[in-house]
């Protein structure tokens, strides 16, 4: 796997946020992904910005554009040092339902991303990495 | 704080996004248009977001949560103008907004919000054909 | 990408005859090559000035690779140039319709000319030994890279095609203003509903339609997994302002439905005829007979 751009940025505020939607937007279209793929990876690039904000406590943003053979595809990886998630289980639960309330924004994001994967320490903080292929 | 508009045309209020919104400003919005559907009486509410790319879980509730406030307060909402794309990202994310009336664009809602109000015609029924 | 094709023992920094033997002989080399593939068939008239090129290009590159030392790491840096040249032969030769034998045949049919060189040239049986295992090892893995990068292209023009067919067999057609309907032949698998939606919804906007009619008296199964895929397209459609009706439900189907406790919360209907009556009924229309019937200057 070839990494072929590499940016950080901090997911502190909701300025933060919109700021992730636009820059996750701009590798996506690099890496020639169609109008719905980008849309997806920038909405679940958001719900997990936004349990990073909200329950984090704040934390980073590392935004890959990578390369595997010929296909291209765009990384992201969510750290916090936040009180972590207690219940895996339960966050991830897929409810295909109107939705409200918790958790929906790791199952969602889990649903819109081909690669998705948490791991939390309770007290320690929480990774959320997730990636999407053209 | 920038502050999204809201006209109003005759008995309806009229909203829309331009602007990729941060939380405050959208919860802003909720507020605002609660406050105005009561001072203006209104009896339709529509919200153009047409020139939204990206609607998540945040802004989906938001919608629901307008549709629900203004529903109590006697007053229809109708949403128009959401991208393809959009609409794909949320079937797919698990938010059917099921509490929201939708139209395609502008003329289509405001026709909508005429057919519930005067019709007294509740969507369902129209269903049933 | 290929894998790299290691050998368990080698000797880590590599000399081998065979750069200077290229340069001495490339002429002969060259010439015995291009005789080789000829007599195996692997090409055509029209590939004569196209193959003369390639050929002497990897002996170029053939004869640098060597001569960097090492015949380990076909991935190596050093290699780069060979593994380019035969990107581009395999990748040609696919495209024509040539097997992966034939391709890779450009490259083992150097051996004959070389072994018949090294034999004229080498010092001792040892060395003839040594050089030959060499020189069979170096042009093995480069025949299979070829291969494997061949196939890999194959795989390639396969999915292209797959979405092709995927994007064809998904039309969306209007039978009124207003109406639309989309006929779905085959299994509704994410991919398919994916196209599906991309294509309704597209149609909805173009037309402004009010109605999708969905006709599933193609598809042969309907399990929890197709009625989620038509669910999620219903849904998507309606946040688009359009209602959808569902036709083409067979009587198995209906059982299904029923059995699995699936909730298709949305207007079903047995055929897409039944589906159509009930559309136009929605936006206003009503069919009527003709006051006086039709005749023909025959009648």
């Amino acid at each position: 796997m070839i990494v072929e751009k590499d940016e950080t940025m901090p997911v502190r505020n909701a300025e933060d946020v919109v700021r992730v939607r636009r820059e996750v937007r701009t590798h996506a279209i690099g890496a020639g992904f169609n109008l719905v793929d980008q849309t997806k990876i920038v909405t679940a690039a958001s719900e997990i910005a936004r349990n990073t904000v909200d329950y984090g406590g704040g934390g980073m943003l590392r935004l890959e554009t990578v390369r595997l053979g010929a296909r291209r595809g765009v990384r992201l990886t969510f750290t916090d040092r936040g009180p972590g998630i207690a219940d895996l289980k339960l966050a991830l639960s897929d409810g295909y339902s109107s939705g409200s309330g918790l958790g929906l924004g790791l199952s969602g994001a889990k649903r819109l991303s081909n690669e998705f994967d948490v791991k939390s320490t309770p007290g320690e903080g929480t990774i959320v990495t997730l990636a999407r292929w053209k | 704080m920038e502050q999204i508009p809201i006209l109003k045309i005759g008995d309806c209020l009229l909203v829309s996004i331009q602007v990729d919104m941060h939380d405050r400003l959208a919860m802003a919005l909720q507020d605002d248009l609660t406050a105005k559907i009561v001072a203006s009486r209104a009896r339709g509410v529509m919200i153009d977001i047409s020139a939204l790319e990206v609607v998540d879980s945040f802004i989906g509730r938001m919608l629901n949560n307008i549709a629900a406030m203004s529903r109590v307060l006697d007053a229809v909402t109708v949403v128009v103008g959401m991208q393809p794309a959009v609409a794909i990202t949320l079937v797919e994310l698990g938010l059917a907004l099921t509490g929201v009336r939708t139209a395609l664009n502008v003329d289509k809602g405001l026709a909508l919000i005429r057919r519930l109000i005067e019709g007294g015609e509740d969507e369902f029924d129209r269903r049933k054909g | 990408m290929p894998t790299t094709l290691r050998m368990t023992k080698m000797p880590k920094k590599f000399e081998t005859a065979l750069p200077a033997l290229i340069d001495r002989h490339q002429k002969q080399l060259l010439e015995g090559w291009l005789s080789q593939q000829r007599n195996s068939g692997t090409w055509t008239a029209e590939d004569e000035s196209d193959t003369k090129s390639q050929t002497t290009r990897f002996l170029a590159e053939l004869r640098k690779a060597t001569a960097a030392g090492q015949i380990e790491d076909m991935q190596a840096r050093e290699w780069a140039g060979t593994r380019e040249l035969l990107e581009e032969v395999s990748r040609a030769r696919a495209l024509r319709g040539f097997t992966p034998s034939q391709t890779a045949l450009f490259v083992f049919s150097l051996k004959g000319p070389l072994f018949a060189l090294l034999r004229e040239e080498s010092g001792n049986a040892e060395k003839l030994a040594t050089e030959m295992w060499t020189a069979t090892l170096l042009l093995d893995r480069l025949g299979l890279y070829t291969i494997e990068f061949f196939l890999k292209t194959r795989e390639e023009v396969i999915a292209r095609q797959h979405a092709e067919m995927l994007e064809l067999s998904t039309p969306v057609v209007q039978l009124w203003e207003g109406i639309l309907a989309v006929p779905l032949i085959g299994t509704l698998d994410s991919a398919r509903t994916q196209v599906v939606m991309e294509n309704l919804l597209q149609e909805i906007v173009t037309t402004g339609a009010e109605i999708a009619i969905i006709d599933i008296t193609g598809v042969p199964t309907v399990d929890t997994l197709v009625a989620q895929h038509l669910l999620k397209t219903v849904s998507a459609a309606r946040l688009m302002g359009a209602d959808c009706i569902i036709s083409g439900i067979r009587p198995q189907i209906a059982q299904t439905i029923v059995h699995l406790g699936v909730d298709l919360s949305v207007t079903s209907k047995a055929t897409m005829a039944d589906a159509f009556e009930l559309a136009l009924r929605r936006v206003g229309k009503t069919v009527v007979d003709r006051a006086k019937p039709i005749r023909t200057p025959a009648e």
